[in-house]
């Protein structure tokens, strides 16, 4: 490719809540312009994650060039930039906005404006982005797209009169979206004759090349044999290849510049050195200053991970090397516990990402996992003026050397029908929420604002919200800071014995309460044993709720008849088969899913 | 008397079992294969059943019969003479035992006058009562179509045309059952003094309407059951029967040979309707619908039998330990040795000893027996033992 004219390039992405269509439409945008047929499209070419399809949603970035023959008879490159649509990857999105020079915001016409469509539009517009909404699934029933223009106008207050009303689904107006592309988003700018400036916002790690970099260039140029570093690890090496996004396939090319959209591969051997928000530089034309915005991203949420086999922990092992090689987000580490044996103390940027690392663990490398009660960062300050970071309860240090514990709080925005605020109030109550604000975006829908601990919104919050709200909530959030804030460790005996594996830190208020339902829980959870299991709560020593499993009396076997043995020793055999799903606690048989059916405890 | 091949005898023992898988009515917990009958259904089914045991007999030429036992279902709903062909084909082509034990089932109801004097004519030795209780309302919860006095009836009567070797079924834990009925019904059944009781807990077997309407009974709770299972026990032992098996009790001598053929592993062949076989370690089950055991019979058994097994020797090692624990006498572990060419506890040493030291599992010389607390929880004792 020739030196692009900058005037002829679009870059810019989609903004969308979850559902509303924003993949969808991005498959109609490659569709039409004509750079793949449609038989070689899968359903949703960004999303090529198994997961992410079955999910309908986007984890990682993904970014693809096409050309576009515009009406007034200029070929135009547009750079799409594909981001993930869920409150744990915000850091990403903001890197991939960074990237862009304008956005496309997908509302859905018979819903309207959601929490998070919120967040990611006003995530937009701090980028400096010029959006411009359009108006989806106009061919449903309910849909009002003109109350839905009206409503982006007042709360948002962007221009909606000449929003395009399309059906992604069905294809229809999708080339009015191409020209307010061409025409309503900016040009980058830049020159390529400074010093090469490049925003990194992915990566990917492949076999063959290494990482290969997702970049935005915004000064300079960058090419095969330039020396490169990245200004926030210090990283150096020379770039081997360069080039762009086809659909689904890595297109190299001569030289990316000034404005361009691309990718770089430079024989990196990890993806940690090529952290999202970083800015690549030329070693020997260096830029004056990185690009803002780096920031470092932290685990916010970390939980123990065993294999079900105790032998297969060599594969738990490699199978999380593998994904951290795709995900500089994904910390793990070795721990022990007595009650579930080796496995690791893994951190993730949110429950999601827990549950999308934990299913790619099951699905892809076939393992069994038992996954122990995901915890946030605690801060623990020791009376000897040392802070400690406690990822595992079981590590919390022995009350008196605590002088006291901080907890990390968001600050969460919750979209609700009217009719659902109280009860949607009392939930954020229970999970001592502090009250901050009441919006009303329009007559029967408000916006509620609450700073909320993050470990009351880990386990169940979003569940909880759905089914007090009927569905109808909607539900975003950022870390705010650490508070101070009354915690203890809440352990479980089981037969007298603690178990590792089941203590957490939770709020001294909420420990009885918490530790009952857990009783009860475990109660229901573990099969009865041939003695007496006594089940107990216990906060520093002190037992505060019970439950026992009884003692098995009886347990013959029925007329065995006519001489079908067959039949009884099936019926064996199901017993046996039940206790290898048993974890061994002491002379205690416990069962691998009661580690994690203590997890979802609000019974609302 | 022991089972088992007596010295000079060079023939090997087998047992007969004979499914009749008719009944009056369904009883509510029933899932055995059983159903009422259609007219002439009974017919073609006897017709059936004796050319099975016809052509079946080639394969046992060096067999001796030591026991048959007519099961179902309800064997006293056929005709006597039925019965007696039955019988009779098995006489004219299997070697049978001068001291053979031959048990018919029968419900209240269903066997009455001519028809037991006839079991007698025709060698029948031992008769099976399905009482389960004395209780008329607890009988009617769970289905029976007889009453108490119904049951008098036919035990007097069979006592009458000269059975010495009465069996009465009983059951505890039905819906509606308190601890009182159950003793009363315990003591009514000793003072009549049959030879044999066999006394069960009440299944809920899957699938039967007992199990599907479940909540809309009242069963005894698991303390009540409890107490009804501990007092069979002893108050059986204080009137003179000796418990054999877990659910088992006879007078001394009166052991129901058939029965235990099962849990030794000795050989039997089971005719009719989806009966249980098993021959020289191989285990195998007879088609389950009508049409396919007719086509199975009528095509000499080309059609092939259901779930044949030939039992690999751990299975035969299973087996050794979980039907031959159901005895009270245990299992012989020089046996084991014999059998296998590994001592037992070479092979299960670890989880015997587990049970040993928690009191369900208990040594007496070469034997190894469960506990009295063992027999309570004999099933998870028993699942320990599969590989």
């Amino acid at each position: 490719m020739a030196a692009m004219d900058q005037s002829k390039i679009r870059n810019f992405c989609i903004v969308a809540h979850i559902d509303h269509g924003k993949s969808t439409l991005a498959d109609r945008i490659i569709e039409k312009t004509g750079l793949l047929t449609s038989r070689e499209m899968q359903a949703q070419i960004l999303d090529n994650m198994d997961l992410e399809r079955e999910r309908g949603i986007t984890i990682k970035a993904q970014t693809v060039r096409i050309v576009y023959q515009a009406k007034d008879g200029n070929e135009y490159i547009f750079n799409l930039i594909d981001t993930p649509g869920h409150v744990d990857f915000n850091y990403e999105v903001s890197r991939a906005l960074a990237a862009c020079d304008g956005a496309i915001l997908v509302v859905d016409a018979a819903q309207g404006i959601e929490a998070q469509t919120l967040a990611n539009v006003y995530l937009a517009l701090d980028h400096d982005l010029d959006v411009f909404p359009v108006i989806n699934k106009i061919d449903l029933p309910s849909a009002e797209p003109e109350r839905v223009k009206n409503e982006i106008e007042d709360v948002i207050g962007i221009e909606a009169q000449d929003a395009p009303l399309i059906s992604a689904k069905n294809g229809i107006g999708i080339e009015d979206v191409l020209e307010a592309i061409v025409e309503k988003i900016p040009a980058p700018k830049g020159s390529p004759d400074n010093p090469l400036q490049a925003l990194i916002f992915d990566s990917v790690y492949d076999s063959y090349k290494g990482v290969i970099v997702f970049c935005r260039i915004k000064e300079g140029r960058v090419k095969k044999g330039t020396k490169i570093k990245m200004m926030a690890t210090g990283a150096a090496a020379e770039v081997v290849e360069v080039g762009y996004f086809g659909a689904g396939q890595f297109i190299p090319c001569d030289e990316l510049a000034a404005g361009m959209v691309g990718y770089l591969t430079a024989s990196i051997k990890n993806v940690k050195d090529t952290a999202v928000g970083d800015t690549v530089t030329d070693m020997e034309n260096p830029c004056e200053k990185p690009l803002p915005g780096y920031k470092k991203v932290n685990s916010m949420v970390y939980c123990g991970m065993y294999p079900a086999d105790g032998a297969k922990y060599p594969d738990l092992r490699d199978a999380l090397e593998k994904l951290k090689l795709n995900d500089a987000s994904l910390n793990y580490e070795p721990e022990t516990s007595i009650a579930l044996g080796f496995g690791f103390r893994c951190g993730f940027l949110g429950l999601l990402h827990l549950e999308i690392i934990q299913e790619r663990l099951e699905r892809e490398y076939n393992l069994d996992l038992v996954t122990t009660a995901p915890g946030v960062i605690y801060r623990v300050y020791k009376t000897n003026g040392e802070m400690i970071e406690l990822t595992n309860p079981s590590n919390l240090p022995d009350p008196s050397e605590i002088d006291y514990m901080e907890e990390p709080v968001v600050s969460a925005e919750i979209m609700v029908t009217t009719e659902f605020i109280g009860p949607i109030m009392q939930l954020c109550q229970e999970r001592r929420g502090r009250y901050v604000s009441t919006e009303y975006i329009e007559a029967s829908r408000a916006l509620l604002k609450y700073e909320l601990p993050l470990n009351e919104i880990i386990y169940d919050f979003f569940d909880a919200l759905k089914s007090r709200s009927r569905g109808y909530a909607s539900f975003d959030y950022e870390l705010k800071g650490y508070e101070q804030s009354k915690l203890v460790k809440l352990d479980i005996l089981i037969n007298h014995e603690e178990v590792d594996a089941l203590s957490f830190i939770v709020h001294a208020d909420s420990a009885y309460e918490r530790g009952r339902k857990m009783c009860e829980k475990l109660k229901e959870e573990i099969p009865r044993h041939l003695f007496e299991i006594p089940i107990q709560a216990a906060v520093g020593g002190k037992i505060i709720a019970r439950e026992t499993v009884k003692a098995v009396r009886k347990d013959v076997l029925a007329k065995c008849y006519g001489g079908d043995i067959t039949r009884k020793k099936k019926l064996l055999e199901k017993q046996k088969e039940g206790k290898k799903r048993m974890r061994q606690v002491g002379s205690v048989e416990i069962p691998q899913s009661a580690f994690m059916s203590v997890l979802k405890l609000d019974d609302n | 008397m022991p089972v088992g091949r007596r010295k000079g005898d060079k023939m090997k023992e087998l047992s007969i079992y004979i499914h009749i898988p008719f009944c009056v009515r369904k009883c509510l917990y029933c899932d055995f294969l059983s159903a009422p009958a259609e007219s002439g259904e009974m017919e073609n089914y006897v017709n059936l059943l004796l050319r099975e045991i016809k052509t079946q007999s080639i394969f046992y030429g060096d067999h001796r019969v030591i026991s048959i036992f007519l099961g179902g279902g309800t064997p006293s709903l056929l005709p006597a003479a039925d019965v007696g062909r039955i019988l009779e084909q098995i006489g004219n082509n299997y070697s049978v035992a001068a001291d053979v034990e031959i048990t018919v089932e029968c419900n209240p109801k269903t066997a009455m006058g001519e028809k037991l004097k006839h079991y007698i004519t025709y060698g029948i030795n031992r008769l099976s009562i399905g009482l389960q209780s004395t209780d008329d309302e607890e009988l009617a919860r769970i289905g029976r179509i007889h009453s108490y006095r119904d049951f008098l009836e036919t035990y007097s009567l069979a006592r009458e045309a000269g059975f010495c070797n009465i069996n009465v079924d009983l059951m505890a834990g039905l819906p509606g059952q308190g601890v009182d009925s159950y003793r009363r019904t315990l003591e009514r059944v000793v003072a009549l003094s049959p030879e044999h009781i066999s006394a069960y807990s009440l299944i809920l077997e899957e699938g039967t309407p007992l199990y599907v309407n479940q909540s809309a009974y009242s069963f005894p709770t698991e303390d009540e059951d409890r107490e009804m299972y501990a007092f069979t026990g002893r108050y059986l032992a204080e009137a003179g029967y000796g418990r054999y098996e877990i659910s088992n009790y006879a007078r001394e001598g009166f052991a129901c040979r058939h029965n235990q053929v099962y849990w030794r592993r000795g050989d039997y062949v089971g005719f009719g309707l989806g009966a249980s076989s098993m021959v020289r370690n191989v285990r195998w089950k007879n088609p389950q619908t009508h049409a396919d055991y007719a086509a199975y019979v009528t095509r000499m058994m080309q059609t092939g039998a259901d779930e044949v097994q030939q039992l690999s020797q751990e299975e035969q090692m299973e087996e050794f330990m979980f039907l031959g624990l159901r005895l009270m006498e245990g299992v012989d572990m020089e046996a084991f040795h014999r059998m296998f060419g590994k001592s037992m506890e070479e092979v299960y040493g670890e989880t015997i000893a587990a049970f040993e030291a928690q009191g369900l599992l208990e040594r007496k010389g070469c034997r190894l027996s469960l506990t009295l607390r063992g027999i309570d929880v004999s099933n998870m004792i028993f699942a320990a033992f599969l590989f």
